[in-house]
Parts: C-alpha cells; structure tokens; sequence
C-alpha cells in the first residue's frame, strides 16, 4: 500500500515533537487551533512535496475516517 | 449617443430563400451569431464553403458578459483574419494582486514568454469582439466570399436526416424552411437545437449568486487584475475588480445563494456595494448590473449526425479563468477544417467524431479547472473555508503557498493527448511541442512562426530534408523549410528541437502538432497524414 510513505518511527524525540505540538496550541480558542493545524498541515505537505507520498500519506489518515 | 451594443448590425430583411417553393439547400448552416458561431462561419468563409449564419436577435451580446481573450484566441483570430483590431482596442494586462481581508497579500506577474506575437491576455468587452467579427463578415463579403447572417432569424425547428438537416425558421414575416447539408449548433448555453434534439446537458450547479456590474469610472486604479478573499466591503465573500477599454470596470461580487435577485439588482442596493468598494467619493455610472448563477457541464458528444454542436452550446464553465469563449473558439478551430475535408470527400465522416472526442477532452480540462476554481472561491464547508484561509494567510508569508490560491486559472489550449489522430511521439523534443499540442510561436526573420503555418496540412522541416509538398490520398501536404541560423532569439531551437539536431513536424490546419520525428521518413509521414484525417 504505503511503499514511499514511512509509516515506522522516524522522529528523533518523539514526546519533544508532541510537546512542542501542543505548546504551538496552548491558549488558543478552537478556531484558532483548527487554523493552526490547517496551516501546518500545508507546510509540512509542500515540505513533502512528492505527490505519491502525499497520497499515501492523505489515505493512511483517511483509514480511520468514517 | 447610440451604443454599439443598441445598433442593429444585421437587420432583418426579406430573403428569397422565403419564397421559395422548395426549401432552398445551404452548404453549412450556423445557428448563433455570438463568437462562436461567427468564428466558425468566417473560418469556413475563409475556406471558400457557403455559409449562412441564423439568430434570432440583430445585435451583438447584450450585458456584462466575456472581457478576458487568452493568446491562443488572438492567435486563431490572426490565422482567420487579423487580431489586430482586437489587440489595438483591448487592454494588455499582466499583473495581478491578491487581497484576503483587508491586506494584499501578494502580487503576481503573468511573466509573458518573450517571442509571441500575441500577449498573454487582453481585456475587451464581449460586444466589441463580435463587433469585430461582424466586420470581418462584411470584409469577406466584400471580396465575394459566400457567407451571409440573417437577422431575427429565430430556428424553431430541426429535422435530422443522413445526409442533411431541415430548419423552420421564424422572421417577423412568418416561418419558412431551409435545408443544410451540415449544421453547426452556436446557439449558447440555452441551446434550443439540444432541446429540440432531446439531448442531455449534464453538470453541476454552484449554489452561489454573482453579482457582475460594469461601471463607467475615471479611476486611477491599475490595469490590473484585483482579487479579494472575504473584504470588509463584501464580508465572508470575494469581489473581482478588472479594467475594460473606454474607462469601464468589471466588477464580481459574490453574494451568497440565499439571496433576493431582483432586490440585489436595484440600483439603491448596488450603488452602496460599490461604493464601499471603491471608495465614496468615487464617482461611477453603471452599464450593466446582473445576478448570475454559474454552472459547470457538457453534452456527452458534440457530434451528432450531422448536427454539431460548439461553444456554449456544447459546454459551460464558470468565468473564473475565463474558458468560455475562450474554448468554444478552440472548438470552430478543431471543426473546421475537418468538416471542409470530409464535405470535399478527402477524408471520412467519421473525422468528425475526432472533433467531438477532442473537444470532449478540452472541456472536461475547462471544467475540471473552473470547478476547482470555484470550490476555492466558495468553500463548500468549514473544512474546505479553513484550509482556503490557511493558504491565504501562508501565502502572505511564504513563496510556497501562493499556487495553492486559486481566483481562477487563465485559459491555455488544450494539448490533445492520447487523440486517436496523434502519431507515436518519435522526437526527443520538448514537451509543449509533443504530438497533440498548439504550436508555439516563435519569432523568425520574416514574421512569426504561426502566420508562416497558416490553416494548411504542413511539413515544418527544421535543418531537416524532406519534399517541398506531397500528396497523400487527396490531402496537400505544403513544406515550410526552417533552420536554426535564422533563429536569432533561439526561440524555434527552444520550442521544438530541444536537444535534437534537427526536427520534421507535421502540423494540422488548426496549427496543432500531429507528427514529429528527427528526420523525414516518407512512408511514415505518408501514415501520419492519414492518421491525422482520420483515415487509420
Ligand atoms: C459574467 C460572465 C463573464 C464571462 N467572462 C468570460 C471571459 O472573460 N472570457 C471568456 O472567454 N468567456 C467568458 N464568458 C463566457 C462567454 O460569454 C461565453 O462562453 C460566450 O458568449 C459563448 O459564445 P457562444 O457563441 O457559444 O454563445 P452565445 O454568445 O450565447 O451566442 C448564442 C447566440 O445564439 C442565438 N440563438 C439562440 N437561440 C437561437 C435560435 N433558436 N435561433 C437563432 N439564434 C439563436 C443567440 O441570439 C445568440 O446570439 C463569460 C460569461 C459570463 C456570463
């Protein structure tokens, strides 16, 4: 399915990563945060760039979708 | 003062073809005298075919309807006639800026590629452009070419049969029937000719109002294309602001779906809009105000017997990008030369099915664009609102996020990939010369590359060999001899060799690449000419 999408551990600090996560939405309201998480997703996507990662990346999230 | 667009250009009169006692037989009939129709009967007045042109009204096109002409259109325009008319009235532009809320959050320039005769875009008020063409009718008139337009000529009508069809026609003098061997369908987005064929017109339709005023202003505003996302002026909305010839302004303001359309539309309610927009003290006149609803779709096949249906008539976009007119003149460029091949019987009926499968192909393109345009215009949730403003706001910041906004994707022909009248690519070119696409133009020392191709079957030989013309089963085959020395600019090197030395092009009557390869084989361009007409 996923063959160019790394889908094992591959960040270095893995609960650093989540902290700083949750720090980037501390006391923001919900729409804020919604905001925020759209604007990074963006980044993070055209960071990416390659669209087969970026398909497979769009159905490894989707799986848990209803 | 008269406006041209109150001036009856081709008032009805009494024709013969009235009195008849049998229906009179006309070569091509052409229902619609909006660009596409009359395009499409200059292009076969060009060709020396017969043609009459019907409409049921005797003016050009009334309220604010197309302004922005994509270069491939001046260039079918040269190649018809001349664009220079259009080009001398119209407004160039090429840049454009983005707002979202009250910033501007980046500015854009089209970049224009150097060595065009055409520029990119120019802006023109849709009457002017038929205007234009009206006048080259006369002009081709004027030399004897059998083209004619009756006015008030409102088809009410049509029977299909093999080998021709049967029009009632209605004139302020009563009805009267006229036969065609073929029928070209330019009656617009209401076709009546679908209608009365019983032919579908499936797609989409935005649940959204625009609100599209003309005004007449002295503004110093740029000739630039100005888009916002949500303004203070038009809340949760966007507006376009385009300049036009004659100091009048295109205005776009989106109004929502839930909306009064005839309370809009009053002049109390339109003036506070624009007010807010432009400033208060900003003194305009309206030309026109309308309320559109916009809608994406396409009949299954533009061909049917020997009715065929372009423009309009055969496919509409929303004007984000504007591929309207813009791709219904793709459309007459792909008929017309396969109609005047198959009426001269050098080429088989069913070339006309390549004109249907490859327009079919240019639409889908269109809609697939203007629909992602308008899904970005107007977000169809709060998702899609949150991720369209995330890019706008990155987009203010970072290079990146900037081809993420879509305000709309200006017209570009289509390549045909994949048509069944393509050869095998048998060149290590560059892609915008593969077998399918529109030439590109290209400077050459004794004018531009498109006006040497002109609307003939032609072998484009570059420091390549290869006959001065030859005949394939009827079909004329004209050499244009080019080489890179006489290439001051590199632009012909650029566009079709690529890193090849040299480079055989066969190239279709609307100036689309058939054939390519490195060098001239003859069986295999002989195999290529028949491609192309239709005839493997
Ligand atoms: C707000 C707006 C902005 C637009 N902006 C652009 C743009 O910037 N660029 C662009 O390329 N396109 C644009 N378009 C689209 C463009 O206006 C159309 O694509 C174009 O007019 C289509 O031309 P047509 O000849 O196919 O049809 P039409 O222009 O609709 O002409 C059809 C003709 O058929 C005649 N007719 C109808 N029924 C009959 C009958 N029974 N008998 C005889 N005659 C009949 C009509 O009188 C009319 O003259 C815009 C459209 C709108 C609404």
């Amino acid at each position: 399915m996923s063959d160019n999408l790394i889908l094992t551990a591959n960040i270095d600090g893995a609960d650093d990563f989540y902290a700083d996560l949750l720090a980037a939405h501390e006391g923001l309201s919900p729409e804020a945060s919604a905001a925020l998480n759209a604007r990074l997703l963006l980044v993070l996507a055209n960071h990416i760039g390659d669209r087969t990662v970026l398909a497979e990346a769009i159905a490894a999230a989707a799986r848990k979708a209803k | 003062m008269s406006k041209i667009f109150e001036t009856p250009l081709y008032p009805y009169t009494r024709h013969p073809d009235q009195d008849a006692a049998t229906p009179a037989r006309h070569k091509v009939i052409v229902i619609g005298a909006g660009p596409i129709g009359l395009a499409a009967a200059i292009d076969l007045a060009n060709q020396g075919v017969e043609v009459l042109v019907l409409d049921d009204n005797d003016k050009v096109s009334f309220g604010s309807r197309a302004i922005c002409f994509a270069k491939r259109q001046l260039e079918i325009l040269d190649r018809i006639g001349s664009a220079d008319p259009f080009v001398e009235r119209g407004v160039e532009w090429d840049v454009g800026k983005v707002f979202f809320d009250e910033r501007e959050v980046y500015k854009f320039d089209l970049l224009a590629e150097e060595g065009h005769r055409r520029p990119a875009f120019i802006n023109l008020q849709q009457y002017h452009f038929e205007n234009f063409l009206v006048d080259r009718v006369r002009e081709l008139q004027s030399q004897g070419a059998p083209i004619e337009i009756r006015g008030q000529n409102k088809v009410e009508a049509i029977g299909q049969h093999d080998d021709h069809v049967t029009l009632e026609v209605e004139t302020p003098e009563g009805s009267y029937t006229i036969e065609a061997d073929w029928l070209i369908a330019c009656d617009g987005a209401n076709s009546p000719t679908r209608r009365m064929l019983g032919l579908d017109f499936v797609g989409r339709v935005f649940e959204d109002n625009f609100l599209i005023a003309d005004v007449i202003m002295e503004a110093d505003f740029p000739t630039e294309r100005w888009f916002w996302f949500d303004p203070p002026f038009n809340k949760g909305q966007s507006a376009l602001l385009h300049k036009q010839p004659d100091n009048v302004w295109r205005i776009d303001l989106q109004l929502g779906w839930d909306i009064d359309k005839e309370e809009e539309k009053k002049p109390e309610n339109v003036i506070p809009r624009l007010k807010a927009m432009l400033g208060e003290d900003v003194k305009f006149d309206l030309e026109w105000v309308s309320i559109y609803t916009f809608q994406c779709r396409r009949m299954e096949k533009f061909r049917h017997g020997r009715t065929l249906f372009a423009g309009d008539a055969a496919h509409q976009v929303s004007p984000f990008g504007a591929r309207g007119a813009n791709s219904g003149m793709q459309d007459t460029d792909n008929l017309v030369w396969k109609l005047k091949l198959v009426m001269d019987g050098k080429a088989p009926e069913s070339l006309l099915d390549s004109y249907s499968s490859e327009r079919v192909y240019g639409a889908d393109e269109n809609i697939t664009n203007s629909t992602r345009s308008t899904d970005f215009i107007t977000p169809k949730s709060d998702m899609s609102r949150l991720l369209r403003d995330a890019v706008l706001d990155l987009a203010e910041d970072f290079e990146f996020a900037r081809p993420l906004v879509n305000s709309g994707r200006l017209s570009v022909p289509c390549t045909y990939d994949g048509s069944s009248l393509n050869s095998a690519d048998a060149l290590a070119g560059p892609d915008i010369s593969r077998p399918g696409s529109p030439c590109p133009d290209a400077p050459l020392p004794d004018g531009f590359l498109l006006d040497l191709l002109g609307d003939k079957l032609t072998l484009l030989t570059i420091d390549a060999d290869g006959p001065e013309s030859f005949e394939e089963d009827g079909i004329e085959v004209k050499r244009l001899a080019l080489s890179v020395r006489d290439d001051p600019t590199l632009a012909l090197q650029r566009r079709y060799l690529g890193s090849a030395a040299s480079g055989v092009y066969l190239i279709r009557p609307d100036q689309h690449v058939a054939a390519r390869r490195e060098t001239f084989d003859e069986p295999l361009f002989r195999a290529a000419v028949r491609r192309a007409t239709g005839k493997e």
